[in-house]
């Protein structure tokens, strides 16, 4: 187990490195002088010496990219070319909004797709599993903005029952944070519910086949039991595993919705940064998510493995 | 070992009893008729050994009869468990009965248990749903279990998974589960075909022993007339969903009637006839899709009677006593 | 051609036949080809006649799709976006195929340090969210057709590189390509005659279903202004542009959308169907963690 954590460990830590120069490199692909671009008009001479000179442009390649990776792990991804702020301190500002409808359209997801995926494997074939697959096959292949755009045209436009867009932090006003963040959520959760019925209904079919499933039943055991107790328990190992992804994926994957909906979280941020082409602000939104993403994944494994104790006994 | 008697009079009335079992599974090609017509009992203490080729019903038959046949399947006839009869009863009783009184042993060990519960919760667990069990109870009755059927430091090793188990050392696991209830009667479904052939001595002996020791009525379903003559005391061989011959092993053995049965017997590998080809028989079994009006084995028959064969279904008829068999030609041509 | 993708092929062609969800799906395809060909003709109207007496008209006769806030055809505009939809899924795939098969080749024929380090290389590329990174390719090389083009190209490279490598490990461990190797058969033969061939079934499949995600990658480029530029129609770009005024004109919103759903889901369709019969497998976790666009 402690191997295996740590040769998972390592092996992100490598990923992680190559995250970082892909990053790195994305200032370098930008034609030009990037600090001249990112001025445009608001143009002037002192402002451009300061930003060039804290960006460390003039140095060979190599020893940016060193500086670079250095800064990074002290948590310093440099400062805003706009604002003069830290990236750090602006990225963490954004990050609450993003997991607070990150995490409400994961939970809304599996609240429809945790009963539907596994009851339309239990009675496969069925009426009901045949509206399942309609369901997910729709879902993945909707765009979660037209989704969106469709949930205010109806419940914003013709009953006016919710607000268009907007942001109220979760902590100041619970109940208008939820009036805003239904409509989103749905939008991103619908794709999120589909992919994971799909993916629970393919697991609990692969189980219920499996022969101890069948020793299971010959024990005469009832039908409740042999689903939780033999078919979830292996079925959902895998799942746990996909949802964490989803999530992951979600914090760094929606910036269509935050963008549609006014949502201030690191999706906007990065929008934001891409449209006043502060590319320091975009470079470290990009890294932070990736870092996540790959900690998130990391974690995953490591769970996977408890989960499983053929795993956790390698 | 033994603490309850279930049914009075077990010794007399058969453990399972069934009639004129017919299966018939719907599939896209059509209907399949996976079993015909068939009837057997075992008695307490019996061990009745079912044998044929995959494919011809042997195993169909037991699971059907204890009403694990899958969903598409039709099941008619009658079946009786310690005298109730099973085919009226509704799923929820019919799973009661057979949880408490039938114990299944499957042909593979590596994939009959599950891989994330302890191997003592898979023992206990039947003793808790069907003998009301507390967990506690059950956990202990789980190490008796293990430490009857040869599992070393039963105390220790309840707590491991099945991954944690050789091969021989699962299916004897498989065995503690099937036994957990004390059932009247066990079923073995090709218990040994994924062992090695040291481990599968093991295992027969120790069917046999605890066949002896707790009087439990056995079936014993394979495809090897080898492992046949060690267990069982009655042997029946199918082919294409019937019974073709049936009677005490002995019996059968000293002289199979059938031609089937004598294809059966001289394909076994004899180690006093080292060396040699094995005469196999000839062709493949019917499918269930399509089986002849007649008698089934008649393509790949080496006797080739008449078109009586062909066209009418031979009847079991009895060659000696408590000796029968399915053919017009028992004993070959000259019979 | 040799006889192995030949089979493929046939096999794919005859199950699609039978599936009438796959069925559909191809007809909108055929429909979207025929659209994105000769959309140009179909179309009442030109993408950009600009009309302001004409403001955000109901759809109607005149304007079935009715116009949007400049007095343009909505329906000329859907129809003529339907070309860069498929143009942006195509080439983008495109890309995605030859790059991800070629890495995948290299890393599964000759393993070691080759493997090594191009995998790790996808590994690192697997690492960003989709969108984010294609976010973040086209903005530091400029919005537009191209460099939406090569972005959502680079994201779905590894699922080809991972896919192609999975394949190759298998087939060359076949007694058959053994056999090849032992006669002295050039890499380059064995790899066209024997490898590609064997690998071709996961290949269709993947290629339909990415085409899915690229078009939806495509849209949701275009909808933050990163794809094509104005005022060339796009669809994304179009639901962008009408979201402020969706709650008076509701075809703003509907009609692009729609475009875009029909499209995916064909894709999807066709790609299920397709899996179903030449790659019959239960869903990998792997897949299920790439599977949004």
């Amino acid at each position: 187990m402690a191997r295996f954590v740590l040769r998972r460990l390592l092996q992100s830590a490598i990923v992680l490195l190559g995250v970082t120069l892909v990053v790195f490199l994305l200032l370098q692909l930008v034609p030009g002088d990037p600090v001249r671009v990112a001025l445009g008009t608001r143009f002037d001479q002192q402002t451009y010496d300061a930003l060039r000179e804290r960006s460390g442009l003039d140095r060979p390649l190599v020893a940016q990219y060193v500086s670079y990776v250095s800064h990074a792990l002290t948590g310093d991804l440099g400062v805003s070319f706009r604002s003069g702020q830290p990236v750090t301190t602006i990225v963490l500002e954004r990050l609450p909004a993003t997991l607070s409808l990150a995490v409400t359209a994961v939970l809304l997801a599996l609240l429809v797709a945790f009963p539907l995926g596994v009851l339309s494997a239990v009675r496969s074939g069925s009426a009901l599993d045949h509206a399942a697959r309609v369901f997910s096959q729709f879902g993945v292949s909707v765009p979660d903005f037209w989704t969106g755009i469709m949930g205010i045209l109806l419940f914003a436009g013709v009953l006016g029952w919710l607000p268009p867009s907007g942001y109220v932090a979760l902590t100041e006003d619970p109940a208008g944070w939820a009036s805003h963040v239904i409509l989103p959520a749905t939008a991103v959760g619908l794709v999120t519910a589909s992919i994971l019925t799909r993916f629970i209904r393919s697991s609990v079919l692969e189980v219920l086949s499996e022969d101890y499933v069948r020793t299971a039943v010959a024990k005469g055991l009832r039908a409740r039991v042999v689903v939780v107790r033999h078919v979830l328990r292996n079925a959902l190992i895998p799942v746990v595993t996909v949802v964490a992804v989803q999530l992951a994926s979600l914090v760094g994957g929606v910036i269509v919705i935050e963008v549609l909906f006014a949502w201030p979280g690191v999706g906007r941020l990065t929008y934001d940064a891409v449209q006043a082409r502060d590319y320091p602000v975009l470079q470290g939104a990009v890294l932070f998510v990736a870092a996540l993403f790959l900690l998130m994944n990391l974690l995953v494994d490591v769970l996977y493995a408890r989960l499983d104790p053929r795993i956790g006994a390698r | 070992m033994k603490t309850s008697s279930p049914a009075a009079g077990r010794e007399a009335e058969p453990v399972l009893d069934i009639e004129d079992l017919t299966v018939t599974i719907g599939t896209r090609r059509g209907q399949a008729r996976a079993v015909a017509g068939v009837d057997w009992s075992v008695r307490a203490g019996q061990t009745l050994a079912l044998v044929g080729e995959s494919g011809s019903g042997k195993s169909m038959t037991v699971l059907a009869a204890t009403g694990l046949a899958p969903r598409a399947a039709r099941v008619t006839g009658r079946v009786r468990l310690l005298g109730e009869e099973l085919t009226t009863l509704s799923e929820p009783r019919r799973r009661r009965l057979r949880g408490r009184h039938v114990g299944f042993v499957f042909q593979d060990p590596m994939t009959s248990l599950n891989p994330v519960l302890t191997v003592g919760r898979q023992v206990s667990e039947a003793c808790e749903e069907h003998l009301g069990m507390t967990r506690r109870q059950a956990r202990d009755r789980a190490v008796e279990l293990l430490d009857l059927v040869g599992i070393p430091s039963p105390g220790r090793r309840v707590a491991e998974y099945p991954h944690q188990f050789s091969g021989g050392m699962r299916q004897r696991v498989v065995i503690a589960m099937a036994l957990a209830c004390e059932p009247a009667l066990l079923i073995a479904d090709e218990p040994t075909t994924a062992l090695d052939v040291t481990t599968q001595a093991q295992i027969v002996e120790l069917v046999a022993d605890l066949r002896r020791r707790l009087g439990t009525a056995v079936v014993w379903i394979t495809h090897d007339l080898g492992v046949v003559a060690g267990v069982a005391d009655t042997v029946a061989v199918m082919y294409g969903g019937r019974i073709v011959e049936r009677g005490d092993v002995d019996a059968v053995f000293a002289a199979p009637a059938h031609p089937y049965t004598r294809g059966l017997l001289a394909a076994r590998p004899d180690p006093e006839r080292a060396g040699g080809d094995l005469p196999a028989i000839q062709g493949a079994p019917p499918s269930p899709l399509e089986l002849p009006p007649g008698c089934a084995f008649w393509p790949r028959c080496p006797v080739r009677g008449d078109a009586r064969c062909e066209h009418e279904l031979p009847p079991l008829v009895e060659v000696t006593r408590g000796h029968e068999v399915r053919t017009f030609y028992p004993g070959g041509e000259d019979a | 051609m040799s006889a192995g993708s030949d089979g493929t092929v046939r096999r794919a062609l005859s199950a699609l036949r039978h599936d009438p969800p796959a069925v559909a799906g191809t007809l909108v395809l055929l429909l979207l080809l025929v659209v994105g060909l000769a959309g140009r003709w179909l179309a009442p109207a030109g993408t950009n006649d600009v009309d302001v007496e004409k403001m955000l008209r109901p759809p109607s006769l005149d304007h079935p799709f009715g116009t949007d806030e400049l007095g343009r055809d909505v329906l000329s505009r859907v129809l003529a976006a339907a070309r860069v939809s498929l143009e942006v899924g195509l080439v983008s795939v495109g890309i995605a195929l030859l790059v991800g098969v070629t890495v995948g080749l290299l890393a599964g024929w000759y393993r070691g340090w080759v493997d090594n380090v191009l995998m790790r290389g996808m590994d690192v590329l697997f690492a960003f969210p989709v969108l984010l990174l294609a976010v973040a390719i086209v903005a530091v090389l400029g919005p537009g057709l191209v460099t939406a083009m090569v972005a959502i190209g680079v994201v779905y490279t590894p699922i080809f590189a991972r896919v192609t490598r999975a394949g190759v490990l298998s087939v060359r461990e076949q007694v058959f390509v053994r056999a090849a190797v032992s006669i002295g058969a050039s890499d380059a033969r064995i790899i066209r005659r024997h490898v590609l061939p064997n690998i071709a079934a996961p290949l269709i499949v993947q290629t339909s279903l990415s085409l899915a995600f690229a078009i939806l990658s495509e849209a949701a480029l275009s909808f933050l202004g990163l794809g094509v530029q104005p005022p060339a129609p796009a669809w994304g770009r179009m639901l962008y542009d009408g979201r402020g005024f969706v709650t008076e004109a509701w075809w703003l919103g509907v009609f692009p959308g729609a475009a875009i759903f029909l499209t995916v889901l064909a894709f999807n369709l066709v790609g299920d169907a397709l899996r179903d019969v030449l790659d019959p497998r239960q869903l990998t976790v792997s897949e299920a963690r790439r599977s949004r666009a």
